[in-house]
């Protein structure tokens, strides 16, 4: 496969940069901004509060997540977008520890170039953890972009997501460091990273190709892992 | 109501006396208090409570032309998940920057009698989600070319609007929305229209049709819309190492890790929908999915194609 140059020449499977800040909001119970490359999200959480909301279970806490756009008022993207963060963010929260509450996320986009609900659902990860609301483990969310030759990039800009033929959302769990032995890690022979939380998938592409940009994007997950948990652990340094 | 197969799944404590009223109820309070271990217990039999294997999909039925209104129509059940799909056309003018391009919109309502979840007065919150699923999916699977919606090139192409209503939602609404709306888009015939003299398109009735306007004509005969690579769906709900294809809606909601595949006809992948879910899903049963859905394509392309034929004969 030749080597593709990207208009702000990336390779293929480079991230742009990444920067993640918390605690930046002084009311929010938790806050975090997360920004890759120009794309940037605010994402505050507010909670637990008490009760939860109609058709809930309420022997669970119940998540509710809305969605701020730049500009202009909330269609059904939006309302898709608020649904899968709420289900994807209610896999790896525990929801068991304060049953009968609600747990606001306020997502707020302060700039869309590309890759955006990707890089608000890294953001509602921070912002969980700024908030010490109960998780199971962290996450993190990857884009995959897939050219008409097969060609795979990673983390696309807002240009290359609309020149793309398909593109993917990916949701990987965090890479655990546990006492445990490695072995008693593996989930049927696999690390529990391998199994995929959430994918959201646009355009039409080969079952092949699918399954090539799971595979990239687990690599770059195991990056993004690093880089979130290297930046939880400084600022929980210099909280103290 | 309850057959042999739920007897043998009789609480431990209980004597074997299947048949007598106690029994039944007790099987009815085992589902309604443990529904999970209900379920599970009925998994490890390789069975379901309504007697499906894990990877069968319930009985499928779609009958076209059930609005007589419209210009398309469908009317589709997946057991008792009913869906009915209705599609108008109007002209419009198309946009600068696509002359020659027609447009479809695509709504999905959810009214109350569909559920008991969904309240008068308040909208569902799955209905607008189903909605961007199902227009993503169609436009994106190519199966309608936009150029076939175009009249005039820049001054008037075919709008569209494609209705589904979910008549009774019990699981894998996504799937039967999408089984409706192809189906609908199959009985389609794009009425006859010309141009009048001001430079107008006109509707022509049937009966105004004797041939003296035929001077203007756009499309002189009603057609049909031609579809390439249809795309079907398949549900399934993960739970352990389980599969279960096409749930019912209570299955949706006692185990909540769904994956949504949607393959076309050249089996190329459209959609791989998995909005979260306690369960991770690792590649060889994402595999297994598709392997699934390829399998249920075939039963729904012929399903299709029977009721299209039905259509013909009449």
């Amino acid at each position: 496969m030749g080597e593709m140059v990207r208009e702000d020449g990336r390779t293929a499977n480079q991230l742009r940069p990444l920067n993640c800040s918390r605690n930046i909001l002084n009311r929010a119970h938790g806050s975090a901004r997360w920004r890759q490359g120009d794309t940037e999200v605010l994402a505050a959480v507010y909670g637990p509060k008490a009760g939860t909301k109609k058709n809930e279970n309420p022997e669970k806490a119940c998540i509710e997540v809305i969605w701020k756009p730049q500009s202009g008022q909330i269609g059904k993207l939006e309302k898709e977008y608020e649904m899968i963060m709420k289900k994807t963010l209610q896999s790896i929260c525990i929801l068991t520890v304060n049953p009968n509450t609600t747990t606001s996320i306020v997502v707020q986009v302060v700039h869309d170039d590309g890759a955006l609900l990707p890089c608000a659902v890294n953001a509602a990860c921070a912002a969980l953890v700024d908030a010490g609301i109960p998780m199971k483990h962290l996450a993190v969310a990857i884009c995959c972009c897939l050219a008409e030759s097969g060609y795979l990039i990673l983390d696309p800009t807002k240009l290359e997501e609309q020149n793309m033929k398909s593109l993917a959302y990916l949701v990987f769990p965090n890479s655990t460091t546990s006492v445990c032995t490695e072995e008693a890690s593996l989930v049927d022979g696999e690390p529990m990273e391998h199994g995929i939380i959430t994918s959201v998938t646009h355009g039409v592409m080969l079952v092949d190709n699918y399954l090539h940009c799971l595979e990239r994007g687990r690599a770059a997950s195991a990056k993004l892992s690093d880089f979130l948990r290297k930046s939880l652990k400084s600022q929980l340094q210099s909280d103290s | 109501m309850f057959c042999g197969k739920e007897d043998k799944l009789e609480t431990m404590e209980l004597p074997n006396d299947s048949g007598d009223l106690g029994s039944e109820m007790e099987v009815d309070a085992f589902r309604r208090l443990f529904p999970l271990r209900f379920y599970e217990r009925h998994l490890a039999e390789s069975i379901r409570p309504d007697a499906r294997p894990l990877s069968r999909a319930r009985d499928t039925t779609v009958a076209l032309g059930a609005v007589a209104s419209a210009n398309g129509s469908a009317l589709a059940k997946i057991g008792s998940t009913t869906m009915l799909a209705a599609i108008k056309m109007e002209v419009m003018t198309p946009s600068v920057e696509l002359p020659d391009e027609g447009c479809i919109a695509i709504e999905f309502h959810m009214p109350p009698i569909c559920s008991p979840l969904v309240r008068p007065g308040r909208p569902a919150e799955v209905a607008p989600v189903v909605s961007k699923q199902l227009s993503d999916t169609i436009l994106s699977s190519g199966m309608i070319n936009l150029k076939e919606l175009s009249l005039v090139s820049g001054k008037a192409a075919w709008m569209a609007y494609l209705d589904i209503y979910c008549l009774d939602a019990d699981g894998a609404l996504f799937d039967a929305a999408l089984l409706s709306a192809v189906a609908a888009f199959s009985h389609l015939q794009i009425p006859v229209v010309s141009l009048n003299d001001d430079g107008k398109i006109v509707m022509l009735s049937e009966e105004q049709d004797d041939g003296n306007l035929d001077k203007g004509a756009v499309n002189k005969e009603k057609r049909k819309i031609a579809l390439s690579s249809i795309p079907f769906s398949l549900t399934c709900v993960l739970h352990k190492n389980y599969i279960l294809a096409d749930p019912t809606a209570e299955e949706e909601s006692i185990m909540e890790t769904v994956v949504t595949v949607v393959l076309d006809s050249s089996n190329q992948l459209v959609s791989l929908y998995k909005p979260g879910g306690p369960v991770l899903a690792r590649t060889s049963v994402l595999q297994d999915c598709v392997a699934l859905t390829r399998q249920r394509i075939k039963e729904l392309q012929n399903i299709l194609d029977e009721a299209i034929s039905g259509m013909e004969v009449d």
